[in-house]
């Protein structure tokens, strides 16, 4: 993303709405700038702030005369009051940041979707989590942490050596060059993303053991980390086999996302080659 | 991504988020599901929702890219459920966030008779859902649990901003922005339903819940923890 300086009248309403906190006023030049080292290319700011198309000089000399009386403008504060946003052309490894990062953005660099899978959400077509298995999420940098690929790369060789299987059809996993040892490929372990999703999936028995896992190995990593842990429940519909080991781990168990059990296959195999829903999953 | 899945809160704090969504399965149910999801939303409506979504397009309170310098002073914070419906051009996720269990209970029968064929669910409490499920006589499937969050917590906010900003799970709302737009509340400068839309609107699937984001502002007016 850049920020046109001939447009900028540094009203800081950018500097707020930013989930990495990337942007700032360079007193320097008196404008918004970017650091791009920490900017994801989320483009949270270019898609969420509403656009004015103000003359910046007029706006630049009025916050002025405003600033020189002690007066304060209160504009609303999610608007770019020039439209001084312009997104810029991104070059491999960096367009990993965006496909990561902007869920409305394809991921044409891992040719995946989103930022996971269908993962449980469509279970009752899929079957991909039969009874007695466990799929987790392990999710980095959210919520507004931010993870470098460098950090995720130690969970998944922490996970690989554990013997566990990731989602093929993951946009980490599609940046590994070797599943089995959870290896990603080096020229984007440099690169920042608001959040990444491992997916690994297991039988019930090892849940404990995933979970401690993941817990000695986050100690490494510098960001936050969120896990969901996806099972089936029986003919009435109860769960009573995995949330006990949660519990027993000490987890209180809040929130859940719950497949209700509606969905039917429609297509027949010969249209299932389609390309895939588009948008993230929520 | 597990977006709806991990708000920040406790049991009681999602008393009035419920987040009922359908989503298309690739290769399985996808072809011709534009209708369906559209139907999806359109049955929605009964139920007085308080925010619909697409995850292409967003939810009923959008950014707009020609705003007039006049909207500074009267801007329109009504919320456009029939763009949403409108918008709806390509297989998609698209959700309808309830304040209310009985609404999405009465929404989630609806959903089971009309039998869409969409895989279809409910992103709350644990129990919450239970009882939705209960309510459509539908046993739950299968169930994702939020484990919350660990590992470098001492990065995160108070939990107020956590709340607000983890309503979009994309994380599209800043916690800098959350924490403006309660200082906003507090000072006077602005009203909880003002703060909610300019939230709202960063939300880029619609999955943001107005009505719980209003009552923790209400709440954040009072005290910070």
């Amino acid at each position: 993303m850049f920020i046109n300086p001939k447009k900028c009248v540094a009203c800081g309403n950018c500097t707020y709405v930013c989930p990495m906190g990337a942007i700032y006023i360079d007193p320097a030049i008196n404008r918004a700038t970017i650091d791009r080292n920490e900017c994801v290319e989320c483009y949270g700011c270019f898609n969420g702030l509403s656009q004015e198309h103000l003359n910046p000089a007029v706006v630049r000399t009025m916050r002025s005369f405003f600033k020189m009386l002690r007066l304060r403008f209160e504009p609303e504060p999610d608007v770019c009051p020039t439209a001084a946003f312009e997104p810029d052309k991104l070059e491999w490894p960096r367009t990993v940041r965006r496909a990561f990062s902007d869920p409305r953005v394809p991921h044409e660099s891992t040719g995946v979707s989103g930022r996971g899978t269908e993962e449980v959400k469509t279970n009752d077509i899929s079957g991909r989590v039969k009874v007695g298995e466990v799929g987790f999420t392990i999710e980095f940098g959210r919520p507004g942490v931010g993870v470098w690929f460098h950090e995720i790369q130690k969970m998944a060789s922490a996970l690989a050596k554990a013997g566990v299987h990731f989602e093929k059809k993951n946009p980490v996993t599609s940046l590994m060059t070797d599943v089995a040892t959870g290896t990603i490929r080096e020229d984007v372990l440099g690169e920042k993303v608001l959040s990444a999703i491992l997916e690994i999936k297991t039988t019930v028995d090892r849940t404990e053991e995933i979970i401690r896992l993941v817990w000695e190995v986050e100690k490494q990593i510098d960001t936050v980390i969120s896990i969901g842990v996806g099972t089936r429940c029986d003919e009435q519909g109860e769960e009573n086999v995995v949330a006990p080991i949660l519990e027993r781990l000490g987890y209180k168990l809040a929130r859940a996302k719950t497949n209700v059990g509606l969905g039917k296959i429609t297509m027949k195999d010969e249209e299932a080659r389609q390309p895939e829903p588009a948008g993230a999953i929520m | 991504m597990t977006n709806t899945l991990h708000r920040f809160g406790d049991v009681e704090s999602f008393r009035d988020d419920y987040v009922i969504f359908a989503i298309p399965s690739r290769g399985k149910n996808d072809k011709g599901s534009v209708p369906k999801l559209r139907q999806f939303l359109e049955m929605a409506l009964p139920y007085h929702p308080v925010n619909l979504g697409d995850a292409l397009h967003g939810g009923a309170l959008r950014p707009s890219r020609e705003m007039r310098p006049t909207a500074h002073w009267n801007r329109d914070m009504t919320p456009d459920f029939r763009a949403v419906i409108a918008g709806v051009d390509a297989p998609t996720t698209v959700a309808a966030v309830f304040d209310n269990r009985p609404a999405a209970e009465d929404f989630l029968k609806a959903v089971k008779t009309a039998d869409l064929g969409m895989c279809v669910n409910i992103s709350t409490s644990i129990d919450g859902a239970e009882q939705c499920c209960h309510a459509a006589d539908q046993p739950r499937h299968s169930v994702g649990y939020s484990l919350g969050f660990e590992g470098k917590t001492e990065k995160l906010p108070n939990t107020q901003v956590l709340m607000l900003s983890t309503m979009c799970g994309h994380g599209m709302i800043g916690f800098s922005l959350a924490k403006k737009m309660i200082d906003w509340v507090k000072e006077g400068r602005r009203t909880p339903e003002q703060a909610v839309t300019y939230m709202a609107r960063f939300c880029s699937c619609g999955v943001y819940n107005p009505s719980r984001a209003k009552r923790i502002l209400e709440d954040a007016r009072h005290r910070m923890r």
